[in-house]
C-alpha cells in the first residue's frame, strides 16, 4: 500500500470515528475535545503553529506556519486570516502567502511588515516566539495564479505589495524549473532603500539563475537619504505607470498582477483601462482605514448594508441600528440598550465607536452590537 | 409603589448610575490575559470532568465507579450550564474575539436551542427585569410572584408546580422559550412557533439520545447503571440551576415594577430596577462558581456583559455605592434565600385578602 493510500485510508477512518464521536459529544464536537489536547488537532477552529520566524531585512519577517487538520490549502496569491491572541484579546489580521501552495501538514509563510503605528504586526515581527498557535481562516482573495498560468506576465509591486507576487513567483518556480522559452516573466518593484526590499536576495539570485524571470528594482530614498533633507520627500521617485512601461515596452502583451499603494494601483487601472486591457489587469488593495480619534465632532460616516444593497448617512449620535431601521433594512434587535447582544452584526470594512465610552474599534470580521455603535468611518456591515 | 427609592431625586439617581459605569468602565479597561486564562481554564476543567465521568460511568457496575462518574458528571453539567454557558450566551467573553468562545456560536448541553434561550433571557428576562407583565421569567407564566399579578385558583397547586418544575427544569424551560403563551396571545405566529418546535426537537432529541441511549448502550454491562447516573446528573443539575435561579429573583425582599413604572425610564433609574429586582446569594468562591456566579445576581443584572469572574470583585463596590444612596442591597446566605422564595411562592398561592393577613411581617 502505497503512503498516500494508507493516509487516505487513516483519514477515513478518522472521519468515521469523529462522526460517531459527535453523537456522544454533542452540542459540542469531537474538536472541541481534540482542540484541548493539541489546537492543530481542531478541524472547526483552524489553528497553525510557528515552527520558525525568519527576519527580512529591517521591520519585516517571515514567519513559518505549520498547519493543523483544519486547513484547508490555498492558491497562489491568497492572504490567510490570522487570529493573534495578545493580551486575551485575539485580533484578526491578514497577510499574504508566500509560500506556494503544499500538501496538508506542509508548513506555510506569512511575511509581515511592522506597522509601527499598529498594534499587531510588531508584535508578530519582533517578540513572537517560535512554540505559538495561531488560528487560521480559510484563505482568501482572487488575486491568484491562473492553473496553468499564462504564458507572459508583468507583475508589478511597491513596499510589502511584493507578498502575494513572492507567493506566486514561488509557485512557477516549483512547477517550471529551468525549461526555457515555457514562460516569460517580468517584476518590477519598488522600494524606499534596497536594505527594505523584501526577498531581494532571492529575486536576484532566481533572477540570475531562470532564464523566464526579469527582476528590476526600483529605490525609492535611496539618494535622498545621502543627499539630505532638501529632497527627503521624494513622490516624484516612486513607482510611475511611464516608469513601468519603458520598464516593460511590451506591457499590453502581457497579463499584469499589481499589489501596492492604492495611488500607484488607480494610476495602472487608468493607464490599462484606457488601453481597453482591463480584463488582463488583476490588482490587489491591502485594506488600510485610518483611524479617526474619538471625541465630539466626530464625524459618522457613509453606511453600506453590503447584503440588502441600501445605504445611508450615519448621525455620529445615533446608533447603528436606527440608522439601518430608517433606512429599510431588517436589522436585528433586543434590548436596544447594550446589554443582550441580540442586535450583533459582522463588521466588513471601516471603524465603529462605542457611544457608551467614545472608544473606536474596528477590526474587519469582528461583531458590532448596533444598537449601542455608530460610524466612526465609512463603514460596510454584512446585512 | 414607585421605582425610585424615595428619597432620591432624578439628580442624585443619574450620579449613582454615572458611578456604576464607572465601575463598568474600570472593568471593560482592566479585562486582559488573565481572565482569558479563567476561562479557558473552566473550559478544560469542565470538558476533562465530563470525559472523566463518561469514562468512569462505562464501568458503572462498580459501586465506586458510578459514586465517582455520577459526581464528575454533575459538577461537569453544573459548570457547563451555569458558569460557561450562560454567561458566554450573555455575551461576557465576546470581547476576546475568539470565534470558540462566542455568544454567537456557542451552543450548551441543555434542551432549549442557545437561539431561543438568548430571546427570553438575555432580551425579555434582562430588559424588562421583575416588570409584571413583560418579564415572563417572574413565575416563568405558571408561577404568581407578586401582588401585582392576578390571582386564578390555579395558583393554589403552585408550591406544587414550583417543585415538580425542579428535577426537569431544563425541560420546562425549553418548553417555557417556546413561547406559546405568546402565539396565543397573538404576540408570536404560528408559523413562528412551529419552526421553534421542529429546532427544540431537534436538539432536545440529540440530547436525549445522549445520555439515554448512546452512552448507556456503549456502556455494555454496565447500561443500567449508567443510565441512571446520567438521569442523576442532569436531575441534580437541574435542581441546582432551579435553586440558584429562584433565589435570584424571587426572595421576599425583592420587588416587582408595574409597566407604568418604567416608562421614560432613564439608565440611571433602569440600574436602580435592576438592583431592587435581584437577591444575592453568600458563599465561598467555589460556590459563586458552581453558582455561574448568579450568586452576585445584582452585578450580573446591572452588567450582564461583564465577564463572570469579576464581579465579586465589583459586588463590593457596588454594595458601597448602595450604603451610599441608602439603596437597599438584598444579599443573604443560600438556606435563608430559598426559605423566602418558598415563603412568597406559598403566599401568593393565596388570593390577594388571604394573602395580606399572611404578609403583615415584611413590606412587599
Amino acid at each position: 500500500m502505497s503512503p498516500s493510500t494508507s493516509s487516505l485510508l487513516a483519514g477515513r477512518l478518522t472521519d468515521r470515528i469523529l462522526s460517531v464521536a459527535a453523537l456522544l459529544a454533542t452540542p459540542l464536537a469531537p474538536d472541541d475535545y481534540l482542540g484541548l489536547i493539541d489546537p492543530l488537532l481542531s478541524a472547526r477552529h483552524p489553528a497553525g503553529r510557528i515552527v520558525a520566524v525568519r527576519p527580512e531585512g529591517p521591520g519585516a519577517a517571515t514567519l513559518v506556519i505549520r498547519p493543523g487538520r483544519g486547513w484547508a490549502g490555498h492558491r497562489a496569491g491568497q492572504y490567510l486570516p490570522v487570529g493573534v491572541e495578545l493580551d486575551g484579546v485575539r485580533h484578526w489580521r491578514t497577510y499574504s502567502l508566500t509560500s506556494p501552495p503544499g500538501g496538508p501538514g506542509t508548513a506555510l509563510t506569512i511575511t509581515v511588515k511592522a506597522d509601527p503605528r499598529g498594534r499587531v504586526s510588531p508584535r508578530l515581527v519582533h517578540h513572537i516566539q517560535p512554540g505559538t498557535v495561531l488560528r487560521l481562516g480559510p484563505a482568501q482573495g482572487d488575486f491568484v495564479l491562473p492553473d496553468p498560468p499564462p504564458r507572459r506576465m508583468l507583475m508589478v509591486s511597491a513596499g510589502s505589495g511584493i507578498t502575494p507576487l513572492m507567493g506566486m513567483l514561488r509557485t512557477l518556480v516549483r512547477h517550471l524549473p529551468r525549461q526555457p522559452g515555457c514562460l516569460d516573466v517580468v517584476l518590477l518593484h519598488s522600494a524606499p532603500t534596497p536594505q527594505e526590499g523584501l526577498f531581494r536576495v532571492e529575486l536576484r539570485d532566481m533572477a540570475a539563475r531562470l532564464p523566464w524571470f526579469r527582476f528590476r528594482e526600483r529605490h525609492t530614498r535611496t539618494r535622498a537619504s545621502h543627499a539630505g533633507p532638501a529632497e527627503a520627500a521624494p513622490p516624484a521617485r516612486r513607482l510611475t505607470v511611464a516608469d513601468i512601461t519603458g520598464l516593460c515596452p511590451d506591457w499590453h502583451a502581457r497579463e499584469t498582477w499589481a499589489c501596492g499603494p492604492p495611488g500607484l494601483l488607480a494610476a495602472i487601472e487608468e493607464h490599462w483601462g484606457s488601453a481597453g486591457l482591463t480584463a488582463r489587469l488583476h490588482t490587489e488593495r491591502f485594506r488600510l482605514t485610518p483611524p479617526r480619534p474619538p471625541g465630539p465632532g466626530t464625524p459618522g460616516g457613509h453606511v453600506r448594508f453590503a447584503r440588502s444593497g441600501i445605504e445611508a448617512e450615519s448621525d455620529p449620535a445615533v446608533p447603528l441600528l436606527v440608522t439601518g431601521e430608517q433606512a429599510g433594512v431588517p436589522m436585528p434587535y433586543g434590548c436596544r440598550r447594550g446589554v443582550c447582544f441580540g442586535c450583533l452584526l459582522p463588521l466588513l470594512h471601516g471603524r465603529v465607536r462605542d457611544l457608551r465610552t467614545g472608544e473606536v474599534h474596528g477590526e474587519p470580521g469582528s461583531l458590532v452590537q448596533s444598537c449601542v455603535y455608530t460610524a466612526a468611518s465609512p463603514l460596510v456591515l454584512d446585512i | 409603589m414607585a421605582t425610585t427609592v424615595p428619597d432620591l431625586t432624578p439628580e442624585r439617581i443619574e450620579e449613582f448610575g454615572a458611578e456604576l459605569d464607572r465601575i463598568r468602565a474600570d472593568v471593560v479597561a482592566g479585562r486582559g490575559a488573565a481572565d482569558a486564562r479563567y476561562i479557558h481554564t473552566v473550559i478544560t476543567v469542565q470538558r476533562g470532568l465530563e470525559a472523566g465521568g463518561r469514562a468512569a460511568l462505562a464501568v458503572s457496575l462498580l459501586p465506586p465507579a458510578w459514586l465517582v462518574g455520577t459526581g464528575m458528571l454533575t459538577t461537569a453539567k453544573i459548570l457547563e450550564n451555569m458558569e460557561l454557558g450562560h454567561n458566554i450566551l450573555h455575551g461576557q467573553w465576546d470581547w476576546m474575539g475568539d470565534p470558540a468562545v462566542h455568544s454567537t456560536t456557542w451552543e450548551w448541553d441543555f434542551p432549549s436551542p442557545a437561539e431561543a434561550w438568548k430571546h427570553t433571557h438575555n432580551h425579555l428576562h434582562h430588559t424588562y427585569t421583575n416588570v409584571v407583565g413583560r418579564d415572563r421569567d417572574l413565575g416563568y407564566t405558571i408561577l404568581r410572584m407578586s401582588a401585582d399579578q392576578r390571582w386564578h385558583p390555579a395558583h393554589l397547586l403552585q408550591p406544587l408546580y414550583a417543585a415538580l418544575l425542579a428535577p426537569v427544569f431544563e425541560w420546562g424551560i425549553a418548553l417555557y422559550d417556546l413561547e406559546a403563551d405568546a402565539a396565543i396571545a397573538g404576540r408570536k405566529s404560528p408559523r413562528r412557533l412551529v419552526a421553534d418546535a421542529a429546532g427544540l426537537a431537534r436538539k432536545a432529541l440529540r440530547q436525549f439520545a445522549k445520555d439515554y441511549v448512546f452512552f448507556p448502550l456503549l456502556a455494555g454491562p454496565s447500561a443500567v447503571p449508567c443510565l441512571l447516573a446520567n438521569l442523576t446528573a442532569n436531575t441534580l443539575r437541574n435542581v441546582w440551576a432551579h435553586t440558584v435561579i429562584f433565589c435570584g429573583h424571587f426572595p421576599g425582599d425583592v420587588r416587582t415594577f408595574t409597566e407604568e413604572e418604567i416608562e421614560g425610564e432613564s439608565r440611571g433609574e433602569w440600574y436602580l430596577r435592576q438592583i431592587q429586582g435581584s437577591a444575592n446569594l453568600q458563599g465561598s468562591s467555589l460556590f459563586h462558581i458552581l453558582s455561574g456566579n448568579l450568586s452576585h445576581q445584582i452585578e450580573h443584572h446591572l452588567f450582564p456583559d461583564l465577564p463572570s469572574n469579576r464581579y465579586a470583585e465589583i459586588a463590593h463596590q457596588v454594595r458601597r455605592a448602595c450604603a451610599t444612596y441608602g439603596i437597599p442591597y438584598v444579599t443573604g446566605p443560600l438556606y435563608r434565600q430559598y426559605a423566602s422564595t418558598w415563603g412568597r411562592i406559598l403566599r401568593y398561592a393565596l388570593p390577594a385578602r388571604a394573602e395580606q393577613g399572611l404578609s403583615q411581617a415584611g413590606p412587599m
